[in-house]
């Protein structure tokens, strides 16, 4: 089943994006920019699915890798995709017959629409994550046994290099030194997966699905109601809380912000208390006794108490109203190989995994 | 000496004279087409008012939301040039890309991307495009374009790139207003440049604005400097603001919740202002308005001015009671109050006159809501309470029982105690937002993002802290009162390297003030 998006659609897709960003993932506001131009200009993008490709199909993953945070002062020269996508046609000796998007949270939401408009190749329905991870090798292409090589990274000044590596760990380690270099964001095409192995490793209906968030968002808002309520039942989510932030805390290990907020409750959640632990993302949330409400890799995302929309760790800040969902990860995440990727245990923490549901029903 | 705090607002001009700590005067009267008449008006009746000599007035502050409204109503702008340094990169989303049809129109869309440009750690990108300025220039004078902003990419950690090219621009037009982004703005590469281009096409409207000023004040007989209040609660001289009209967006606000805090000594509160139509409620901490953390869109374009974080809800003295006093606002009689509302003779049941009528206010003609039921009166003042508390407590940032100050001049409608809160009204609480314009203070502000590899984060913050408070004594501030208000560090995500965006911002007291 195929679905054509406008530039239209493309406000509700960020929206959706960032509300599955779980907080980080970065704005996808100017993926979202790039988007809008390219569907205004080349016409809108047909999204597909998996099923309906050939089991020898070509399809590439496109996505930016580094800190959004440069993203959204060095925008990129829009070029940077097409030649990372020429060098894997090159390697792979065949076109790309269609797009699939790495991460369906945070920027990297928007920007296939943009490389799916310019290329006139289909996009997948479906993605890696369901969410956004802050590593390359986080997602259920890694599961699947998808080898992340050959992976072009591109700039804005031309250059683009490829990987050979043993295992797509040390791609994420090589390729993020090569961003430093090339100025702490660069774009990806990586994982060159056939039609069967896209088939057997997305986590299907994504793109379809932060379409439909966005759209409740902006529908509920319209409503004059918190959107919260609609996008549980759409999600199969559990409110975890409503709260204010009491204190934040934040600190860089390696390249990555960590940092840990306490949350007071208000409205029915008054008199409780939260924790919430992120690494760029939120990854764990925890009630005043430090029982574990939910883990990732089970999403934790979050929306302002009173406007209602997605918010980001990087925004979090005193007094600021939250309210916290937890949602249930796609089936594959709460695998042991997803676990091993994205577990509580690859973050440091002992606590083992349990799911969002079977956690609360024991509160 | 005196001074004289002015607001200029979109309906009413205010204007307080004050001797130090003191209120001599406050004023209020009707906002004028020309500006000039309106602020004369209201600076003769508060100087008559307080019975002052004139000459003795050392300093005027001025608050306005002259130029935002200019913006949001697309008058008074002029077309210009928006040149981006930054190739290859950023090709992607040309200047301007993200501004409402009409607001480009008008600006002009004149958008040039050239070569140029840093990475984020200070690497450049490419040389200076220095040949397509030239060819920029030609193209300026050509179409007779007004001014031109420079943005450059990662210019906030280094201004050389933009201040080469405005020397190449100044040579080659002369007389060119040149306006550069790292002076305006912060990282965030499209709102910054749409900052600097609003900026530039406010010029020409700032030099008439800051002109209409000094005209008022000389034909007035006042004899000395003024300043024009920014959207963080410090002030501008008036020369600046010709350079910067675009700082002064959303000074209004600001200005009320300052002179909130100034006229009852509060420095943690929550203010509340309420004017005829409208309510605002904002947090003030260590007495100053708790800033917004997301994007604020001004007349449709994203921008990233720290504004205040302030909630707006329709309800002020002029708000129609309807529904049996099960309804108050969002309709409201406007500044048709003093003809339609009750106690003025009118025929539309007013928030006023609710007020009036439950004794909390002694305004027109009491007799008029005599006969009201008191069934009415009551609803409606529970409906009242209950608005007033619930926007109270989103903009409550902590569970300690904080005051409320009412400020405005429809805070008659504010009960004496707002759920577990106080509520205090100051003196002269109608006209805060002048007491805000005449009390501003001055600022330095750093934001930057600095490398951890050589410097500790400690010593980072102390060296910015130094640099923001140097640029505050530059700016006029006492140097023993200067004090750091701001002060975040946010490391930069997915990056390895440690490096970190550091933000400092120091205040003082404006110098020779106060007698």
């Amino acid at each position: 089943m195929s679905t054509q998006i406008t530039a239209e659609d493309l406000d509700a897709v960020a929206l959706g994006g960032a509300f599955l960003g779980t907080g980080g993932g970065g704005d996808p506001y100017i993926g979202k920019l790039m988007a809008k131009a390219a569907l205004l200009e080349h016409g809108p993008v047909t999204l597909i699915d998996a099923a309906e490709l050939p089991e020898d199909a070509l399809c590439v993953p496109v996505f930016m890798m580094g800190a959004p945070t440069v993203m959204v002062e060095k925008l990129p020269a829009g070029t940077e995709v097409l030649a990372a996508l020429a060098q894997i046609k090159q390697i792979m000796g065949r076109k790309a017959t269609a797009l699939v998007c790495a991460e369906a949270g945070g920027l990297n939401s928007t920007i296939p629409f943009a490389v799916a408009a310019v290329t006139g190749l289909p996009l997948l329905n479906g993605d890696g994550m369901g969410r956004a991870f802050p590593e390359l090798q986080m997602c259920s292409f890694t599961m699947h046994g998808v080898k992340a090589t050959p992976l072009v990274l591109a700039d804005d000044k031309g250059n683009a290099a490829s990987f050979t590596t043993i295992d797509n760990l040390w791609t994420e380690r090589l390729a993020r030194a090569a961003t430093v270099e090339m100025g702490g964001a660069a774009l990806v095409a990586a994982y060159p997966m056939t039609g069967a192995q896209a088939q057997a490793s997305l986590l299907h209906g994504t793109m379809t699905l932060i379409l439909e968030i966005g759209r409740t968002i902006q529908e509920e808002r319209r409503a004059m109601r918190h959107p919260g309520e609609a996008l549980r039942a759409l999600t199969g989510g559990h409110k975890l809380m409503r709260a204010r932030v009491a204190d934040i805390r934040r600190e860089t290990t390696g390249g990555f912000v960590r940092g840990t907020a306490t949350l007071r409750g208000i409205d029915e959640d008054a008199g409780r208390s939260f924790t919430v632990d992120f690494q760029n993302e939120f990854l764990v949330a925890r009630d005043d006794t430090g029982r574990v409400l939910t883990t990732t890799p089970d999403l934790i995302c979050a929306l302002d108490g009173d406007a209602g929309l997605p918010v980001t760790t990087e925004s979090l800040r005193y007094g600021l109203t939250l309210e916290l969902t937890g949602i249930p990860a796609d089936p594959q995440w709460r695998t042991e190989a997803g676990l091993t990727l994205a577990g509580p245990g690859y973050f440091g923490y002992d606590h083992a995994f349990a799911p969002v549901e079977a956690l609360l029903s024991t509160s | 000496m005196y001074r004289l705090g002015i607001d200029v607002g979109g309906t009413n001009t205010d204007a307080v004279v004050m001797q130090g700590k003191t209120v001599l005067s406050g004023v209020k009267t009707a906002t004028t087409e020309d500006v000039t008449s309106g602020v004369r008006a209201a600076l003769e009746e508060a100087i008559a008012a307080a019975g002052i000599d004139r000459a003795k007035v050392g300093k005027v502050m001025i608050g306005t939301t002259h130029f935002t409204n200019a913006v949001i109503e697309r008058r008074h702008l002029d077309p210009v040039a928006a040149i981006r340094l930054g190739l290859p990169a950023t090709a992607c989303l040309p200047p301007a890309v993200d501004w409402p049809e009409d607001l480009k129109h008008v600006v002009g869309d004149h958008g040039y991307i050239i070569g140029g440009g840093y990475e984020f750690d200070g690497r450049e990108i490419g040389p200076l495009d220095e040949e397509a300025l030239v060819r920029i220039a030609g193209e300026i004078t050509e179409k007779g374009l007004k001014a031109a902003a420079i943005t450059c990419v990662f210019g906030p950690i280094n201004a050389a790139m933009e201040e080469r090219a405005k020397a190449i621009l100044e040579e080659k037009c002369p007389g060119l207003p040149v306006v550069l982004s790292t002076d305006i703005g912060r990282i965030g590469l499209l709102e910054r440049e749409s900052a600097a281009i609003m900026n530039a096409s406010l010029l020409g409207l700032a030099a008439r604005t800051v002109s209409a000023f000094e005209t008022a004040l000389a034909e007035s007989g006042l004899d000395c400097p003024f300043y024009l209040t920014q959207n963080d609660g410090t002030l501008m001289a008036a020369d600046v603001v010709k350079r910067f009209p675009v700082l002064t967006f959303a000074s209004g606000p600001t200005n009320s919740m300052r002179g909130a805090a100034f006229l009852t000594g509060v420095t943690e509160a929550i203010v509340v202002d309420i004017g005829g139509t409208t309510t605002d409620v904002g947090a003030l901490h260590l007495g100053f308005p708790r800033q917004a953390s997301t994007i604020v869109d001004v007349g449709g374009v994203r921008t990233n001015f720290r504004m205040p974080d302030v909630f707006s809800v329709g309800l002020g003295g002029g708000s129609i009671v309807a529904d049996d006093g099960g309804k108050v606002g969002p309709q409201s009689t406007g500044y048709r109050i003093t003809r339609e509302a009750r106690v003025f003779g009118g025929e539309t049941l007013t928030a006023t006159d609710i007020a009036v009528a439950a004794g909390l206010a002694d305004v027109g003609d009491s007799a008029k809501v005599t006969g009201l039921e008191p069934a009415i009166i009551e609803k409606a003042m529970t409906e009242i309470t209950a608005i007033l508390e619930n926007s109270v407590e989103r903009s409550r940032i902590s569970p300690e029982p904080i005051p409320v100050i009412a400020v405005g001049g429809g805070s008659i409608l504010m009960p004496d105690r707002l759920g577990d809160l106080d509520v205090i009204r100051p003196d002269h609480f109608a006209v805060a937002n002048a007491v805000g314009a005449a009390i501003a203070q001055v600022s330095g502000e750093v934001d930057r993002v600095f490398s951890l590899e050589k410097i500790s984060r400690e010593d980072c913050l102390t060296q910015a802290e130094e640099e923001a408070t140097r640029q505050a004594i530059e700016a006029g501030a006492l140097p023993e009162t200067c004090q750091v208000i701001e002060r975040e560090d946010v490391p930069l995500a997915y990056l390895p390297g440690n490096a970190t965006r550091i933000h400092v911002k120091v205040v003082g007291e404006m110098g020779g003030v106060d007698a």
